[in-house]
C-alpha cells in the first residue's frame, strides 16, 4: 500500500495571512492598469497565474469560491462511499473502497492547499462549508442503498468529474491546474474501478444484474445535473471561460458525458432511464429527454434525500475533533517551549 | 538486550505431531483476525476523523491491516484441502470462529479511544512481528518482514498520538486517560499463549509471546509517563477472544462485514 503513504506534505506554499497589501503602498490608477495589462496578457499566451501575482480582486475570490466548492466535494463526496466500508463484499473490494475513499480525502487536500495560496485559510473555508454558506456538488446528497451504487459512483460520477476536470488542468491559475492534473488521473482510474464493479455484477447473477441497473436508475439523472444548470441559466460561464476556467459550456459538458456513457451501458446490457434517448444520425449524437431541474434546484438548496446527514457528519466530525485539534496545538506550544527553554 | 534481535522461536527440528495444516491455519487466524477486525474498525472512520490528515492516516492504518489480512488468508487458502478463497475465511465463519483478541473489537468511542486501542495493539504488533520474520514458515516470515514496516510507522503515528493527547489540553489529558484506563485490562490477553501457540512455537513457526510481555508494558508505561498519563495499575484483565469467546460488540461488526456474503451467498464481487 506504499501508493496510499501519506503523500500530501506541503505541496503549495503556506498562505500569506497577512491580508493582500498590508504594508504596501497604495497603487496608482495607471499602475493598477499596467498590472491588469500584464496580467490579461499572461493568460492570452496561456501562461500561468501565480500566487505571489497581481490578480484582480474578481479573479481571487472567483478561484477561492470555485476550487474550495470543488475541495468541499471531495470531502462530503467520501461520506456515501464511506457508508459501504464496512459492509464491503471481499476484501479486495473492500481494500480498493478505502483506498479510493483516501484518494478522495487527498485530492480534498491538495485542493484546500491550492485555496489556501489565495490568502484564506482551511479553518475559514470549512466555516463556510458548515454554515452552508459555500456549496459542494449536489449529487453527493444521494444515499448509497446498495453496493452496487459503489459501481454506479464510479462510473457516472467520477466519470462526470473528469469530464468537468480534465479542462481544469490547463486553467490559467497555477496551484489549481497543478492540483487537477493528479487529481485527474486518480480519478480516471476511480472511474475504469466504478465500471469494473458494474461489470462484474452484470456478469454475474440475475438479482447482481437488476442491483446494477437499480444504481444506474437511481444514479443516472443525478449524474447529469452534476455538469451543471443549463447554459442559460448558468451565472459564472462567461467570465470563467475568459479566464480559462471553464473550455466548453455545461451543455456541451453533458453532451460529450452522455455521448460517452450511453455505448458503456451498451456494453455492460443496461438500460440508461431515459425512454427519449436516441442516436442522432445527423448530428452525430445522442438526443435526450428533459432533466427534471427542480429536483437539482431543490438538491441544491438543501433539501435533497441526504443534505442533512452529509452536513451533520461533517459538522460532527468537525465538533468532535476540537478537542484534538486543541490538544495538537497545545501539545505543538509546551515542545516549542521547551526547546527555547534549553535553548537558553 | 534488544527484543528485535532476540529470538524467541523455537529451533526445534522435529514438529510435534498437533503440528498439521488444522494448527498451522488456528494459529495463523490467532494472528491474522485482529488485522482484521481492527482494519474493520479503522474503516468505520473513513471521512468522519478529527481532521483530514488524521482522517488519511487512519485509513491507511485499515488499509495495511487489510493487507496483512489478504496475505495471511491467502496462505490459510492455499493451505487447506478444501476450495478455499480468502474471502470464505474473511466472511464466511461463525463468530466462535474468530480467534482475534478483545483489544481490536472495542468501538471508536472517540479519538482517544481509538488512539489508545492503536497504540496498545501496535506496540505488541510490531514486537510480534520482529519475532515472526524468523519463523520456520517462510511465507508467515514473509509477511512479518513486510509487516515490520508498516507496523512502526503505526506505533510512531499512535504513540506521537497518545503523547499529544496526554500532554495536550486539561480536556485531552481526561479524555485519553479514560481511554487508557478502559482499554488497559484488554491488554494481557496479547499475551497468552493457547494450545494452538504454544504448538506453533514447538514447530518453530510460531512466536512466544508470553515472552515478549514485560518488554511491552515497560515500553507502554514509559511512554504513559512521558505523556504524563497514569499507568493503571489494575491486575484485572479480560480474555476469551484467542478462544472465540468475544465481547458483545463483535456480533454487530460481523453482521456488517457478513452482510453481504450472507445476503448473497456463493456470488462473486
Ligand atoms: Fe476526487
Ligand atoms: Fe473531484
Ligand atoms: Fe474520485
Amino acid at each position: 500500500m506504499t501508493k496510499h503513504k501519506l503523500k500530501t506534505k506541503n505541496k503549495f506554499p503556506k498562505a500569506p495571512l497577512l491580508g493582500r497589501g498590508v504594508g504596501v503602498r497604495i497603487m496608482s490608477e495607471k499602475e493598477i492598469k499596467n498590472l491588469q495589462q500584464i496580467f490579461e496578457a499572461k493568460i492570452a499566451r496561456d501562461e500561468k497565474i501565480e500566487p505571489k501575482d497581481w490578480m484582480p480582486e474578481k479573479y481571487r475570490q472567483t478561484h477561492i469560491r470555485q476550487i474550495s466548492q470543488h475541495a468541499h466535494s471531495e470531502i462530503v463526496g467520501m461520506l456515501p462511499e464511506g457508508n459501504w466500508i464496512t459492509r464491503a463484499p471481499s476484501l479486495r473490494r473492500k481494500v480498493a473502497l478505502l483506498a479510493k475513499i483516501q484518494d478522495e480525502a487527498g485530492h480534498g487536500l491538495y485542493l484546500y492547499s491550492a485555496c489556501e495560496t489565495l490568502g484564506v485559510s482551511r479553518d475559514e473555508l470549512y466555516e463556510q462549508l458548515h454554515t452552508g454558506k459555500a456549496k459542494y456538488s449536489s449529487i453527493f446528497n444521494y444515499p448509497t442503498l446498495t453496493w452496487a451504487d459503489m459501481g454506479a459512483i464510479g462510473w457516472l460520477v467520477d466519470g462526470a468529474a473528469i469530464i468537468n476536470q480534465v479542462p481544469l488542468c490547463n486553467t490559467s491559475f497555477g496551484p489549481y491546474a497543478r492540483a487537477m492534473v493528479r487529481v485527474c488521473k486518480e480519478e480516471s482510474f476511480h472511474q475504469r474501478q466504478g465500471y469494473e464493479i458494474m461489470l462484474t455484477l452484470c456478469n454475474g447473477t440475475p438479482e447482481q444484474k437488476e442491483m446494477a441497473q437499480d444504481a444506474l436508475n437511481r444514479w443516472w439523472w443525478p449524474s447529469l445535473m452534476m455538469l451543471g444548470p443549463t447554459d442559460d441559466e448558468s451565472v459564472h460561464t462567461a467570465q470563467s471561460m475568459k479566464w480559462k476556467l471553464k473550455r466548453k459550456t455545461n451543455d456541451e459538458l453533458r453532451q460529450q458525458f452522455i455521448d460517452q456513457t450511453v455505448p458503456q451501458a451498451d456494453i455492460l446490457g443496461i438500460t440508461i432511464p431515459d425512454a427519449d434517448l436516441k442516436w442522432n444520425e445527423a448530428e452525430g449524437k445522442y438526443d435526450f429527454g428533459t432533466i427534471n431541474w427542480d429536483e437539482f434546484w431543490q438538491v441544491v438548496k438543501g433539501h435533497g434525500p441526504c443534505n442533512k446527514e452529509r452536513m451533520s457528519a461533517r459538522v460532527n466530525a468537525w465538533n468532535n475533533g476540537e478537542w484534538v485539534r486543541d490538544a495538537a496545538m497545545a501539545y505543538a506550544e509546551k515542545q516549542e517551549a521547551k526547546k527555547v527553554e534549553k535553548a537558553s | 538486550m534488544s527484543l528485535n534481535t532476540q529470538r524467541n522461536i523455537s529451533t526445534n527440528p522435529t514438529p510435534p505431531p498437533s503440528e498439521g495444516a488444522g494448527g498451522r491455519t488456528q494459529y495463523i487466524l490467532e494472528i491474522a483476525d485482529n488485522s482484521l477486525i481492527l482494519g474493520q474498525r479503522l474503516g468505520e472512520l473513513c471521512g468522519h476523523g478529527p481532521s483530514l490528515e488524521t482522517d488519511i492516516a487512519l485509513t491507511n492504518m485499515s488499509l495495511d491491516l487489510f493487507g496483512q489480512v489478504r496475505s495471511y488468508y491467502q496462505y490459510i487458502a492455499q493451505l487447506s484441502e478444501e476450495e478455499k478463497t480468502e474471502d470464505d475465511i474473511a466472511f464466511l465463519r461463525l463468530e466462535r470462529d474468530y480467534k482475534n483478541v478483545l483489544l481490536v473489537e472495542q468501538p471508536n468511542t472517540d479519538f482517544g479511544y481509538v488512539i489508545t486501542r492503536q497504540y496498545f495493539f501496535d506496540v505488541f504488533h510490531l514486537m510480534l512481528m520482529q519475532q515472526l520474520q524468523y519463523s520456520k514458515d517462510e511465507t508467515l516470515s514473509a509477511i512479518a518482514k513486510k509487516g515490520i514496516k508498516e507496523v512502526s510507522y503505526h506505533k510512531r503515528f499512535s504513540g506521537d498520538w497518545v503523547k499529544r493527547l496526554g500532554d495536550g489540553t486539561e480536556e485531552s489529558h481526561e479524555r485519553v486517560q479514560k481511554a487508557v484506563n478502559d482499554l488497559w485490562p484488554y491488554t494481557n490477553e496479547l499475551f497468552e499463549m493457547t494450545e494452538t501457540a504454544k504448538a506453533a512455537v514447538e514447530a518453530g513457526i510460531g512466536v512466544e509471546a508470553s515472552q515478549l510481555k514485560e518488554a511491552y508494558y515497560k515500553e507502554v508505561s514509559e511512554l504513559l509517563r512521558e505523556a504524563t498519563l497514569e499507568v493503571p495499575e489494575s491486575k484485572y484483565f479480560h480474555k476469551g477472544g484467542k478462544h472465540g469467546v468475544h465481547t458483545e460488540h463483535m456480533g454487530y461488526i460481523l453482521s456488517d462485514m457478513q452482510f453481504m456474503q450472507r445476503t448473497y451467498p456463493g456470488m462473486k464481487w
